[in-house]
C-alpha cells in the first residue's frame, strides 16, 4: 500500500514535469503556455520576535495569493505540509517538501522595530535540492507590509519565470455606484490585487478614463467639472488636481502620457470633429497631429515614444492605426471583421491590446504591432478598456453586464487568454489603468 | 402688503429662480403638465413661450440611427420647431447634448455624441439661430435615459437634446 502511494505520487510528479524541467533549474516558460500550475509551498514566515508574528503570517499569505493568482502556480496548503520551518537559517529538509510534491519552497523571516518592517526570504528548488538564487531582504514600514509581500512575490515570480514581476503595483480606476441612468463615478486607486482602495475625487462630477504617468506619480483623466469634458492632471500622493490648458469652446478627452511624462496626447473636438493633439504640460504648447474629418481618438504611445497607435473611423468604421509621434502618415494595422478601439501599446513594445466589437459581442484582444497574429482573449456583452501589467503579461479591463441591472467590474486575463478572473472592488468599477512597478 | 401679497411675491421669485437656473433648464425629465383648463398658465407647457412648451410640444430631442449623426426628416421637423422657438425667445441660449447608446467604446462614443450635437447645432444655425447662442457637449454613453440593453432602449439613447439656459434676462 505504501509502495503504491509512492509510485502514484511519482506518477503525478512525472505528469507535472513538463512545466518545470526536473533536470534543469526550476523554471516556467510563460510563452509556451502553462497548462498545469507549478505546486509550491509557503509556510508562515518566521518571526524574529513575538510582535512580528502576525506580519510573518500575513506576509506569507499575500505572497501565496500573488503567486496563485497568476494561474502559473498552485499553493499546497499548510494543512498538507509534513515539514515546517521554524529557523530561517536552518538547512531545508527537502524530503518533507518532495513528499508533498512542492516543486518550489519559499521561506521567509520578518522582524519589526517600531514602524520598520524587514523581510528576508529564500526560494528553493525542491527537486534539485538547491536554493534558487540567493536570499534577499526588503525593508519598509509596518503599514506597508503588503508591499513587502508583493516585492517578495515579484522576486520569486521573476526567478522562476525569467520575466519581470507585477505585484508591487497599483491600479487607478473609476469607481461606480447607482443604477445605469443615475450612475455616479469617482476616481479611486488601489493595489493591483484590490487591497487598500482610496478615493481620489468625490462623485459630484462625471469622470472618465484615468491614466497613470510613466512613473506612477500622476494621473490624467477627463472630468465634466466645468460642464464640458476637459483633461485634468492629479498628483497621486497629494491628491491635488488641476485642469490642463485647453482651447475654449472645445471638448478634450482620451488623454495619455508620453513615456517622457511631460507630453500628453489626447483627443480634441471642434465643430463636431475629433482629432489628435499633443500638449506639453510645462509650456502649454499644443500641437495638432491629425487633420481629418473622421473621428481620431484613444491614442497610446509606443514605449520608446516614437509612435502613436490610435483609433479612427476614416475607413468608415473604427480601426487601429499607427503614426509617428509627431503626426504624419498613418498605417492601418487592424483588418479583421468588426470594429476596433482603445488600442494600448504593451510596455514590452511587442503587442497592442485593443477592444473589439463584432457580431454583437465585445472582446479584449492583442495583436502584433504590424497587426498580425490577432488573438481574442475574452468575449462578453461588453468588455473594453484594456491596460497592461508592468511586465506585459497580464491585461486588466472593464466588463459591463447586460440589461437594466447592468454593472461594471474589473477583470484580468493572461495574454495567453488563460486565468480570466474578477478583481474585487467595493463598488462597480471601470476604466482601469495599471501603474508601473513601484520603486 | 398683506399675506396674500407676500405669497404672490414669493411665488414670483421662485419662478424667477427656476427659470434662471443655468445648469439644466429641463433635461427632458421634468415639465409641468398641470396647467388648468382653458387659458394657459404662464410657464406651463401650454405657454408657447415656456421651456416646458419647448421640451414637450416642440420636442427638445432628436434621435439618430446606429453609429450615425445624420438628421432624419423627423429630426429636421423637430429642429425647425426648435429654431422658430429660439428665434422668438431670444433671451434663451441652449446647450446641445449629444449622446450615444452603450454599444461602443467610451472614447469613440464621446466623439460620436459630439458629432450628433454638432449636427443639430449646424442645422439650427442654418435656420437662422445665432451660433453664439448654441453650445455643444457630448456625454458619450454616460447618460442613458433608457437602461435596457435592446434596440428599443438604444434608439432612445442615441439622441441630441437641446437644453435651454438663461431666460428672463431681457
Amino acid at each position: 500500500m505504501t509502495r503504491f502511494l509512492v509510485s502514484l505520487l511519482l506518477g503525478v510528479t512525472l505528469l507535472a514535469a513538463p512545466l518545470a524541467a526536473q533536470d534543469g533549474p526550476l523554471r516556467i516558460e510563460i510563452t509556451e503556455g502553462v497548462i498545469e500550475p507549478l505546486p509550491f509551498a509557503v509556510p508562515d514566515f518566521v518571526p524574529d520576535s513575538p510582535d512580528a508574528a502576525q506580519a510573518a503570517s500575513d506576509l506569507a499569505r499575500v505572497v501565496a495569493a500573488d503567486l496563485s493568482g497568476t494561474g502559473l502556480f498552485r499553493e499546497i496548503p499548510a494543512s498538507a505540509h509534513i515539514g515546517s520551518v521554524s529557523d530561517f537559517n536552518a538547512p531545508v529538509q527537502y524530503a518533507d517538501w518532495k513528499a508533498i510534491n512542492a516543486q518550489a519552497l519559499i521561506t521567509g523571516a520578518v522582524s519589526v522595530a517600531g514602524n520598520n518592517l524587514t523581510v528576508r526570504f529564500r526560494v528553493y528548488d525542491v527537486f534539485s535540492g538547491a536554493e534558487l538564487g540567493t536570499g534577499l531582504q526588503f525593508a519598509g514600514t509596518v503599514d506597508g507590509w503588503r508591499r513587502m509581500a508583493h516585492k517578495v512575490a515579484d522576486a520569486v515570480y521573476s526567478r522562476i519565470t525569467g520575466e519581470g514581476g507585477y505585484f508591487d503595483s497599483r491600479v487607478v480606476f473609476v469607481s461606480e455606484s447607482g443604477p445605469k441612468d443615475q450612475r455616479r463615478k469617482r476616481l479611486a486607486i488601489m493595489d493591483y490585487d484590490g487591497a487598500n482602495v482610496q478615493y481620489l475625487t468625490d462623485s459630484a462630477e462625471l469622470v472618465l478614463a484615468p491614466r497613470f504617468s510613466p512613473n506612477g506619480d500622476r494621473v490624467l483623466y477627463t472630468s465634466y467639472e466645468s460642464d464640458f469634458p476637459r483633461i485634468y492632471v492629479l498628483d497621486v500622493d497629494a491628491v491635488q488636481r488641476r485642469m490642463l490648458e485647453q482651447a475654449e469652446g472645445s471638448m478634450s478627452f482620451a488623454p495619455r502620457f508620453a513615456p517622457n511624462g511631460q507630453t500628453v496626447v489626447f483627443s480634441l473636438e471642434r465643430g463636431g470633429n475629433t482629432d489628435l493633439y499633443t500638449l506639453d504640460i510645462a509650456s502649454g504648447q499644443q500641437t495638432r497631429l491629425t487633420s481629418a474629418p473622421s473621428i481620431e481618438t484613444a491614442p497610446s504611445y509606443s514605449p520608446d515614444g516614437s509612435q502613436v497607435v490610435f483609433e479612427s473611423d476614416r475607413s468608415g468604421a473604427p480601426q487601429l492605426y499607427i503614426m509617428p509621434a509627431s503626426g504624419g502618415e498613418a498605417t492601418r494595422i487592424s483588418f479583421g471583421q468588426g470594429r476596433y478601439g482603445t488600442p494600448v501599446w504593451s510596455p514590452r513594445g511587442d503587442l497592442i491590446a485593443f477592444t473589439k466589437q463584432n457580431k454583437g459581442r465585445f472582446h479584449i484582444g492583442v495583436m502584433r504591432t504590424d497587426g498580425s497574429e490577432e488573438r481574442l482573449l475574452t468575449a462578453s456583452f461588453l468588455d473594453e478598456g484594456p491596460t497592461w501589467a508592468p511586465n506585459g503579461r497580464v491585461i486588466m479591463f472593464s466588463r459591463e453586464t447586460q440589461g437594466a441591472e447592468g454593472r461594471s467590474s474589473l477583470y484580468s486575463v493572461d495574454i495567453t487568454g488563460r486565468n480570466l478572473k474578477q478583481v474585487r472592488t467595493p463598488e462597480g468599477a471601470s476604466d482601469p489603468s495599471w501603474s508601473p512597478l513601484q520603486k | 402688503m398683506g399675506n396674500l401679497g407676500k405669497w404672490i411675491m414669493a411665488a414670483a421669485l421662485l419662478g424667477l429662480a427656476a427659470c434662471n437656473d443655468p445648469a439644466r433648464l429641463g433635461d427632458g425629465m421634468g415639465g409641468d403638465a398641470s396647467a388648468g383648463n382653458g387659458a394657459f398658465a404662464p410657464g406651463s407647457s401650454s405657454d408657447p413661450r415656456s421651456p416646458s412648451f419647448f421640451q414637450q410640444a416642440i420636442g427638445d430631442r432628436v434621435l439618430f440611427a446606429n453609429d450615425q449623426s445624420a438628421l432624419s426628416p423627423e429630426a429636421r421637423a423637430t429642429l425647425d420647431g426648435q429654431s422658430k422657438w429660439l428665434l422668438t425667445n431670444t433671451d434663451y441660449t441652449a446647450v446641445i447634448e449629444g449622446h450615444a447608446d452603450e454599444k461602443g467604446t467610451r472614447e469613440y462614443n464621446v466623439a460620436l455624441g459630439a458629432r450628433r450635437a454638432n449636427a443639430v447645432r449646424e442645422y439650427l444655425v442654418t435656420t437662422g439661430v445665432p451660433a453664439n447662442r448654441l453650445k455643444t457637449v457630448s456625454y458619450g454613453k454616460e447618460r442613458p435615459i433608457e437602461i435596457c440593453s435592446v434596440e428599443a432602449c438604444y434608439a432612445k439613447n442615441r439622441r441630441a437634446v437641446t437644453v435651454l439656459a438663461g431666460g428672463l434676462t431681457g
